[in-house]
């Protein structure tokens, strides 16, 4: 074990939960604390987020104590930007797009999270996932989703 | 006699041909949607949530319900065998020495003991519930807002004790589930907490978004991560039927596991999860050859599927008796009979037996479908699995956000979604454990409440924890578990049963 060293994995990850503890001790500062007895909304939150920055504190300490140097491993760049978007960009064009359009995207945006995924494939697979979605979801059950949203001319 | 009127009235509502229809209907939607990996019962749920609200009878819809839950539960025990992807952290433990066991080249004697293992529990805690169901109602009523959130208390803790990696991030995670679990509207002053000033967070962050995002989104992300050395096990599922010596052999963890699963699925707390795990840890301490554990033991299988099974059952109990839900699916259950125009709590039982009994032999009457039609259909199942990897994530995150936007057609609800799995998979190559942080989501806001309310009655003197005894004894419980993972002999050796499990 070589002097000062820091493993990361644990460094980042006790800087999260400090970050994250840090963000609601702040907020909850701003509302009202209230007393033991009778508890604020910014109470029970503000003791949380306290004890959250004390264990990213243990968390931060360990990390500089002990390096177990294990990596961190791939990280999944490629799927990252494909799939988070994915649900976002539902979220935006469900209304305005309508439902049909907008999930045929979605599967479409998702699909390229996979080197694997060749376009025409691609292509095939988000058109039969919206017509199974259209049958099942629209159809059948007869969800309340526009099919089509007020952006299209139709 | 009371409880053979009680279940002769279950079963007389359940077995009209049009519930058997819906109880039909719920187990097949369920077992294919939970077949699919990375999809766990309460995404599974979550997804088919708006077909029962199409169903204008409310028993009707819940007894639907109650069979997509154990169709999602039984297809998460087959992609937790099959491919060692749980869907849920229940069948997580499945999955240890369920795939060791497919890898063997086990797999049809593997779904077939957790599909046994699960038909027995369930009418074993059928029969349980009929029986304890009133008498636990009252032990349930001399609960006061001291004992719940103790109760909670012990459930957390728990969790954290099962948790895999560091028991300070476990913790970590614990805490950071209940701060996020408070995110939206005060009940107490109205006043809007965390919601970054987005009126769609009022209500709180949806809970479904974040299961979804933290298990669902971040499962994909992590399999996306090594494509190439990943491949989906194709095989064809041979010899269904367990040999003599299995049946020998998973007996016994069977009847334990049923046992354990009764009594962990009352608590209010991740009863399912918990059992699913104690009974493991059980059978393994039991074992006359614990280095089989983790290399495919039938007892690995047949204890934990049958606890998840009678704890998943049981665990209808507080959330019939109290409105408390157990787990996610129990709130999802909740907000449904909510929907239906029906209040959760003690007077469901008296004001509606029809429902209480029916909901509770339907429960059998799915198990008992499961039995019938899914070890036949294995196949079918199997087929699914074989589409491969880069095809099914798509179909999974379109239905996902159908999924997710139906329950509230809230948008905001889907930005949740990506923000979880973003969260979710950064904590994962953190090594912090989810299940933790989802439990904690669950009951942040009934922690609050009873904290705040038991403080209120004892004017602010939070001795009154202590000094009411069945507080107390949950408080020591909760201490003694947490003392116990900490102790260095036990630390090390969790760390051994997890390095294992991994």
């Amino acid at each position: 074990m070589k002097p000062f060293a820091v493993d990361r994995v644990n460094a980042i990850c006790a800087a999260l939960f400090i970050g994250f503890g840090a963000c609601f001790a702040l907020q909850s500062l701003g509302l009202e604390i209230g007393t033991a007895f009778r508890m604020g909304p910014g109470y029970f939150p503000l003791v949380l987020a306290i004890v959250l920055i004390l264990l990213g504190a243990i968390i931060l300490v360990q990390a500089v104590r002990f390096d177990s140097s294990e990596p961190i491993g791939h990280i999944a760049w490629r799927g990252m930007l494909f799939i988070l978007p994915a649900p976002i960009f539902f979220g935006l064009t469900v209304r305005g797009l309508g439902f049909i359009p907008s999930i045929f995207l979605t599967a479409l945006i998702a699909s390229f999270a996979s080197s694997r995924m060749k376009p025409l494939t691609a292509l095939a697979l988000s058109a039969g996932l919206t017509l199974f979605a259209f049958l099942v979801f629209s159809y059948a059950l007869g969800l309340p989703f526009r099919r089509f949203g007020p952006w299209l001319p139709l | 006699m009371e409880l053979l009127g009680n279940l002769a009235l279950g079963f007389s509502t359940a077995t009209s041909l049009a519930n058997l229809g819906f109880c039909l209907i719920g187990v097949l939607l369920g077992t294919l949607i939970g077949v699919l990996p990375g999809i766990g019962a309460t995404a599974t749920i979550a997804m088919l949530l708006p077909i029962t609200f199409q169903i204008g009878d409310p028993v009707s819809s819940l007894i639907m319900l109650a069979g997509i839950y154990y169709g999602a539960q039984y297809g998460g025990s087959t992609t937790a065998i099959l491919i060692n992807m749980p869907g849920e952290s229940s069948s997580a433990v499945t999955a240890i020495d369920g795939y060791q066991m497919a890898k063997n080249g086990r797999a049809g004697a593997a779904l077939a003991i957790a599909a046994i293992g699960s038909f027995f529990a369930g009418t074993v805690s059928t029969f349980l519930v009929a029986i304890f169901a009133p008498p636990l109602t009252a032990i349930a009523l001399k609960f006061g807002a001291a004992e719940y959130f103790s109760l909670m208390i012990v459930g957390l803790v728990s969790s954290v004790a099962l948790a895999h990696g560091s028991i300070v991030k476990a913790l970590a995670m614990v805490v950071l589930g209940l701060l996020l679990g408070i995110v939206g509207t005060d009940i107490y002053t109205g006043t809007p907490r965390f919601t970054l000033g987005i009126r769609e967070y009022a209500d709180g962050l949806n809970f479904v978004a974040v299961a979804v995002g933290v298990f669902g989104v971040a499962e994909i992300l992590r399999n996306l991560e090594n494509e190439d050395e990943r491949s989906v096990l194709i095989r064809k599922v041979t010899g269904l039927m367990p040999t003599r010596e299995d049946f020998r052999r998973m007996a016994a963890p069977i009847v334990r596991g049923t046992i354990i699963g009764s009594a962990l699925g009352i608590l209010p707390g991740g009863g399912a999860i918990l059992a699913a795990f104690a009974s493991y840890t059980v059978e393994k301490r039991i074992s006359k050859n614990p280095g089989e554990f983790g290399k495919g033991a039938i007892e690995g299988v047949a204890g934990p599927e049958s606890a998840n099974n009678a704890g998943a059952q049981t665990s209808f109990i507080p959330m019939l008796t109290l409105g408390i839900p157990a787990n996610p699916v129990m709130a999802l259950m909740i907000g449904a009979m909510i929907i239906q125009g029906i209040v959760p709590g003690p007077n469901v039982a008296t004001e509606q037996p029809a429902l209480f009994w029916g909901i509770i032999a339907s429960m059998w009457i799915g198990n008992l479908m499961l039995i019938i039609l899914n070890l036949p259909l294995i196949g079918l199942w199997v087929k699914l699995l074989t589409i491969p990897y880069y095809v099914l994530f798509p179909i999974i995150m379109a239905f996902c956000s159908i999924g997710v936007y139906s329950v509230n057609s809230n948008v905001y609800d889907l930005y949740a979604v990506a923000f979880f799995g973003l969260l979710g998979y950064l904590l994962t190559k953190l090594r912090c454990e989810p299940a933790p942080l989802l439990l904690g989501f669950v009951l942040g806001p009934l922690l609050e409440e009873n904290l705040r309310r038991a403080m209120i009655l004892s004017r602010g003197d939070p001795v009154t924890f202590v000094t009411r005894p069945i507080s107390a004894s949950l408080l020591l419980i909760a201490l003694a578990v947490l003392v116990i993972v900490f102790l260095p002999a036990v630390k090390k050796k969790r760390e051994e049963v997890f390095v294992e499990e991994s």
